[in-house]
């Protein structure tokens, strides 16, 4: 009676846990990037290590490297405030040191750590996968346990290629239903967020099961799966199917011939049996949902687009100072509300899939004289391939700006910020008090309703949109 | 790292549920790549105005708070991403304890391996710590409790090999690199 997470778990325990210590847990992929890898580097220059295994590490730049063109660490230092410019360069000495493979801004298959990953075919089914970084958990789409880790054990990882770990409980999200028009995989995951709560998943790694699931693309599981650190939870995984093995077939990291074949039959057994436990389960039905926005300071403060603000509970000063931050008072529909940016782009929403959402959207408008509207694909490759159809110029002509790939306004480390006190839609995964610039005020929001609210000039509902 | 047995400090208290790792420290200064010198920025946002002077009305500007080594703050303490940054910033500004009833999953972590203690307390004793700031309490590693003036020690759960390593000053690298062998085994079973 096992899980998905439990055959993950224990195919991968290299030393099992004990009341006294953590099991040892292999790693199948790390991904490293610039911002939280350069520290663990210099322990393993301190200790006199190596990197046990460069073939299963992938190294990318994309939380602070601009999103104009470059084609030279010259040009970059136009660009670039000194200290990203140089974090940009030590990604570069530290790769090239310790024999690791780097996506560097000249690759035609750089972006976004949690794009290329599955892009390349090196995110697959049955793998453990790691990362500095929070949004790991994106890859647990395609039935792999993936989560963030901190710098110090991206150190223990690039020097063992293990980590310590105990196992956390487990959650199981069961969503039915089918969808309606104008409603995306975004409002699900942003509606759990809020049905659960940001500190809901602690302790928990999640598995998102059910029919609703099995109809989306990759694309749309990879944005759910995203966001389940939103949530507080560890990890957050879905079972592999045809879809997933259609998705990875033919990728030039995925297995060929009768590897392949071998492989997939291995990934068929992944699912987890119909009767394992888990610690806590909930059902939610997706035809209910709409096209959710958040108000607040945090992605479990969020309502349904034509729904007001909900008053705060007691005295939760933490809601009233997210109120007052966000200039919004209980009762208030966000509908309405005029927007000064609209960020289409992130890890979560940046795949072709959700380009061609905001395209549709944007395909004859044009972007309101109030907004300005940045899209940043979320890797080279999705850049070209949305070139190739055309929806650079579908931006283009109706006033938006298209960028190179990477994380760009999502994090608001690369120039790319929000001023203080403007309002953006964005379809990132944090809304946090100055998350993107000092001051910035951010609502989340799916690739349809950051679009449509960019037409319009004000946060508006895509369902008013969509043909 | 140094051993650490206890901590005794006067408390600081941000009252507030969910303090993210991006009020902590900024997306802004993770340009850096080394571990010091982040003090300077913790809660930047919050400690300065915008014009860049203190903030008189936020607490760890108040001079009663300038030695305080034991935060005290809301629910779900240091949620959000991943970044170690976060108590690297918290230890640089000399703050080496947060105490709240849920302590976020990657930060708890990230904090452990740092020698920062992340202490979770059952509600009852969140209520009088929120309400009694600047209380001097000890946090017992040792015993595994924080001792309260006037009150039972309250125990917390901390793992008993991360308590093992900061009991003895050891990280956790040396551990791991010891299993080089189970490692190689098991990369030959799986391969």
């Amino acid at each position: 009676m096992k899980s998905l997470f439990d055959k993950l778990w224990d195919a991968h325990v290299v030393v099992q846990q004990t009341a006294d210590k953590p099991a040892i847990l292999y790693i199948d992929l790390h991904l490293v990037h610039e911002v939280t890898s350069p520290q663990a580097f210099d322990v393993l220059r301190e200790r006199g290590l190596t990197v046990r295994r460069p073939d299963r590490t992938l190294a990318t730049m994309d939380h602070s490297i601009p999103t104009v063109p470059i084609s030279s660490l010259s040009e970059l230092d136009v660009v670039s405030e000194t200290a990203a410019a140089y974090q940009i360069r030590q990604v570069m000495k530290n790769c090239s040191d310790f024999g690791i493979e780097l996506k560097d801004f000249t690759s035609p298959d750089r972006g976004i750590v949690h794009v290329i990953g599955p892009e390349l075919g090196a995110t697959q089914p049955g793998k453990t996968i790691v990362c500095g970084d929070s949004h790991t958990s994106t890859h647990g789409a395609f039935g792999a346990l993936a989560f963030g880790i901190g710098t110090t054990e991206v150190a223990h990882v690039l020097a063992t290629q293990c980590m310590l770990q105990r196992k956390p409980k487990s959650f199981a999200i069961n969503l039915n239903g089918t969808l309606q028009r104008g409603v995306s995989a975004k409002d699900i995951v942003l509606r759990i967020i809020g049905e659960i709560g940001v500190a809901g998943g602690t302790g928990y790694a999640v598995e998102y099961r059910g029919s609703a699931i099995g109809a989306l693309s990759m694309d749309e599981r990879m944005t759910i799966c995203n966001m389940s650190i939103e949530a507080g939870a560890r990890a957050g995984m879905m079972a592999p199917d045809d879809t997933t093995f259609e998705y990875l077939a033919g990728r030039e990291m995925a297995p060929k011939g009768a590897a392949w074949d071998a492989a997939v039959a291995r990934w068929r057994e992944l699912p987890g049996d119909p009767d394992a436990a888990f610690d806590r389960e909930i059902n939610l039905d997706v035809s209910v949902m709409k096209p959710m926005v958040t108000f607040g300071t945090n992605p479990g403060m969020v309502v349904a687009i034509d729904e007001p603000i909900p008053a705060p509970s007691g005295n939760d000063k933490a809601f009233a100072k997210a109120l007052e931050y966000m200039q919004v008072e209980p009762g208030q529909r966000l509908a309405g509300t005029p927007v000064d940016v609209v960020f289409i782009g992130s890890c979560t929403n940046a795949r072709l899939s959700d380009l061609e959402a905001a395209a549709s959207i944007v395909k004859g408008r044009q972007v309101a004289d109030n907004v300005r509207m940045l899209v940043v694909p979320g890797s080279q490759r999705i850049k070209n391939e949305a070139e190739a159809m055309g929806l650079d110029d579908i931006f283009k002509a109706a006033g938006a700006e298209w960028r190179e790939p990477g994380c760009s306004m999502c994090i608001a480390m690369n120039g790319d910020t929000v001023a203080a006190g403007r309002l953006a839609v964005s379809t990132s995964n944090r809304n946090f008090e100055g998350r993107q610039g000092s001051g910035a005020r951010t609502v989340l929001a799916s690739p349809l309703t950051a679009a449509a609210s960019a037409i319009s000039g004000t946060v508006a509902d895509p369902r008013q949109l969509v043909d | 790292m140094e051993p650490i047995k206890s901590i005794t400090s006067k408390t600081v208290v941000i009252p507030l549920d969910d303090i993210d790792t991006d009020q902590i420290i900024p997306a802004r200064f993770l340009t850096t790549t080394t571990r010091e010198g982040l003090g300077e920025h913790l809660f930047t946002d919050w400690r300065y105005t915008k014009d860049g002077t203190p903030n008189p009305d936020f607490v760890l500007n108040a001079p009663e708070a300038q030695d305080a080594q034991i935060l005290v703050a809301g629910r779900n303490f240091g949620c959000g991403s991943s970044r170690e940054h976060a108590p690297w910033a918290l230890l640089d500004f000399g703050l080496r304890v947060a105490i709240s009833t849920e302590i976020a999953d990657i930060f708890f972590n990230n904090a452990l391996k740092n020698g920062f203690i992340p202490v979770v307390v059952d509600a009852d004793t969140h209520a009088w710590l929120l309400e009694n700031p600047g209380v001097e309490i000890t946090v017992d590693l040792e015993s595994s409790t924080v001792i309260v003036p006037g009150r039972d020690p309250v125990p917390f759960s901390v793992d008993s090999f991360a308590k093992y390593c900061l009991l003895n000053g050891l990280d956790q690298m040396g551990f791991l690199t010891q299993h080089a062998d189970d490692i190689a085994a098991f990369e030959a079973r799986a391969e």
